[in-house]
């Protein structure tokens, strides 16, 4: 039981991290930049489908299937996602921030259709398995896997949590800031917002596509229903409540309403009798919704939100 | 073949410039992208559903599937969706607005109004079709080689007869005026001592009503289920820029455009992917002229 219960814990913290993975490419994005990003499933989605169709054990059935390294998917998936973010960034950056949410929800929704249609690339609704999961041979049980995984996407995350905490302070974090809270101004003063807009979206992209890469070769298989349109919403809850312009808050977000989520749909499964699994799936929906308007109009900050930073130069 | 995508397009590019007129009037009255808006058309088919569950669909009038309840249920959804779109708006967006909300941080409330909004539909109603009527229609051949059915003429029809009505509104009354004056310009309205607060709920009570009747009409052909706004969202938004927000010949140009263009492309392309095409269309015209077709150059 105990055993039973640590396991799932590990599995449990495995899904948490690497959607605060996402959360931390989201705040790059939303939190520092300002960019509202309404696609997120969908750069998921082609960091996952880049990885399982290049690494998946071959297969005559399937186009892709290439039985490549690991490490070649999981860098594969990071550029993939970037190119994607870079075109949609290059049409929409320039346009006003809801052109962004308007043109990044259509790219969501055309990956879907592409990973449910287009049978002979990504296995249609069936998805693709036999992903290869990296030292498989080694850790043989699903616990020790597990576990290997979870010191993994630690150490991933903590990279790029002090890689982004490293650059947000750098000269072209600060010109990011600067461009959220006054445009004019940094433009005024040389910064080419444009320049800055798409590379922190692009940035912020690739994270999203180095998660999903990291999440197929957790779960060996894919398929379209792991990145239903909710996810986006999911994440967004994510960076509002833990504190969009926080990284701690980010990532604390994303254990927040993971655990709300995985706490609801438990307790949903035990009240609500399957013949209507439908009504009871919205209920979890309907909640996370809730929490998204009530801490806009409740506590916009979140749970620990953005740090005033005040030059050591003020004043003097 | 091509001849029906034509017709098919213009039926559905008539339902979707319905929509799309709410859509147009927030992006340019409110300044943000109300995603919200896709579930007043499911709501809007709901309500009208709950009224026929009552009155019944009625006994067929001529060649039609449904009698003069259907269209009082339109009616009915019409009002109360309306009434629903300002409530949205007095529980959310307008505290946003009064606390001087990022236009942005409206978006991401629009979206977590639409997920309680799509949601309470299938707790409420479930996840199965519905049907308002079961009626069997017969298609008559109105030119070699295109089928139509009467309840499609009808819904054509009236749409044409709302946007009409939308226009004479608009071009002559005052509150009509005092729309059009918010959708120029809101700081000049405001100077000009428009009230805004009333603009605002006019545009929404439109809006909402507009986006039952469209919803009714997608139910009607043939099915509801709770995601026939939500599937709808991406048309909305291409037809509400497409021709320029604001606009009222803007949102019907956008929308038939919308609609022309997904039924024709189904003629090369699979079905599956028809819910891309608004969105490939968005993007053209956002690199191309990303004010609209008919908007000036600001």
């Amino acid at each position: 039981m105990t055993i039973g219960i640590f396991s799932y814990l590990v599995f449990f913290l495995c899904i948490v991290l690497v959607l605060g993975l996402i959360t931390l490419g989201l705040n790059l994005q939303w939190g520092f930049t300002g960019l509202f990003n309404a696609g997120i499933a969908g750069f998921y989605a082609i960091g996952a489908y880049t990885h399982a169709i290049l690494t998946a054990a071959p297969n005559p059935l399937y186009l892709g299937n290439l039985g490549l390294p690991w490490i070649v998917g999981v860098l594969a998936a990071m550029a993939a996602t970037a190119l994607a973010a870079w075109l949609i960034g290059l049409v929409t950056i320039r346009l006003r921030g809801d052109y962004l949410a308007i043109a990044s929800f259509g790219i969501a929704v055309s990956i879907q259709l592409v990973t449910l249609n287009w049978e002979a690339l990504t296995g249609g609704s069936q998805g693709l398995t036999r992903i290869p999961k990296p030292l498989s041979s080694v850790f043989d049980t699903p616990l020790a896997y597990n576990l290997w995984y979870l010191a993994l996407m630690v150490t991933v995350v903590a990279l790029a949590y002090f890689a982004l905490e490293r650059i947000l302070r750098s000269p072209w974090g600060r010109v990011l800031r600067a461009i959220r809270e006054d445009e004019q101004a940094a433009v005024a003063l040389g910064k080419s917002a444009l320049r800055f807009r798409l590379e922190a979206f692009v940035l912020g992209a690739m994270l999203m596509g180095l998660a999903g890469a990291l999440y197929v070769s957790f779960i060996g298989f894919v398929s379209p229903f792991d990145f239903l349109p909710i996810l986006t919403f999911q994440v967004w809850a994510m960076l509002i409540v833990g504190g969009s312009g926080n990284n701690r808050g980010a990532l604390l977000g994303a254990l927040v309403v993971w655990s709300i989520w995985a706490a609801s749909g438990a307790l949903v499964s035990k009240l609500v009798p399957p013949s209507h699994a439908a009504q009871g799936a919205a209920i979890q929906v309907i909640l996370i919704g809730l929490v998204l308007v009530l801490m806009l109009l409740l506590r916009p900050r979140g749970l620990i939100g953005e740090r005033a930073v005040v030059s050591r130069h003020a004043g003097d | 073949m091509i001849a029906q995508a034509l017709f098919d397009g213009i039926l559905t590019g008539a339902i979707i410039a319905l929509g799309a007129i709410g859509v147009s009037f927030t992006l340019q009255i409110m300044r943000f992208a109300n995603f919200a808006h896709s579930e007043l058309l499911t709501w809007g088919a709901y309500l009208a559903l709950v009224f026929v569950a009552f009155a019944g669909p009625g006994t067929p009038t001529g060649p039609l599937s449904f009698g003069w309840q259907l269209v009082a249920a339109a009616g009915f959804a019409a009002v109360l969706t309306g009434l629903l779109a300002w409530a949205v708006d007095a529980v959310v967006f307008r505290r946003l607005r009064k606390g001087g909300a990022h236009p942005l941080t409206m978006v991401f409330a629009a979206f977590g109004a639409a997920l309680v909004l799509r949601h309470v539909v299938v707790l409420i109603w479930g996840h199965e079709s519905r049907y308002y009527t079961r009626e069997l229609q017969m298609a008559y051949e109105i030119v070699p080689g295109v089928r139509v059915l009467p309840d499609q003429i009808f819904i054509l029809a009236l749409a044409v007869l709302v946007v009409i009505a939308l226009h004479l509104f608009l071009t002559y009354s005052r509150t009509g005026m005092a729309m059009r004056a918010m959708a120029e310009s809101p700081p000049l309205a405001q100077i000009c001592g428009i009230e805004v607060d009333a603009v605002i709920r006019t545009t929404w009570i439109l809006g909402g009503a507009l986006a039952a009747l469209a919803g009714v009409f997608t139910g009607l052909t043939p099915q509801l289920h709770p995601e026939i706004g939500f599937n709808l969202l991406l048309a909305l938004f291409a037809a509400a820029i497409l021709g320029g927000t604001g606009s009222l010949p803007g949102a019907v140009v956008g929308g038939l455009l919308v609609g022309i263009a997904e039924n024709v492309s189904l003629l090369w392309i699979s079905p599956g992917y028809k819910q891309a095409m608004p969105f490939l269309l968005l993007l053209a015209v956002l690199l191309v002229r990303p004010q609209g077709i008919f908007a000036e150059k600001k």
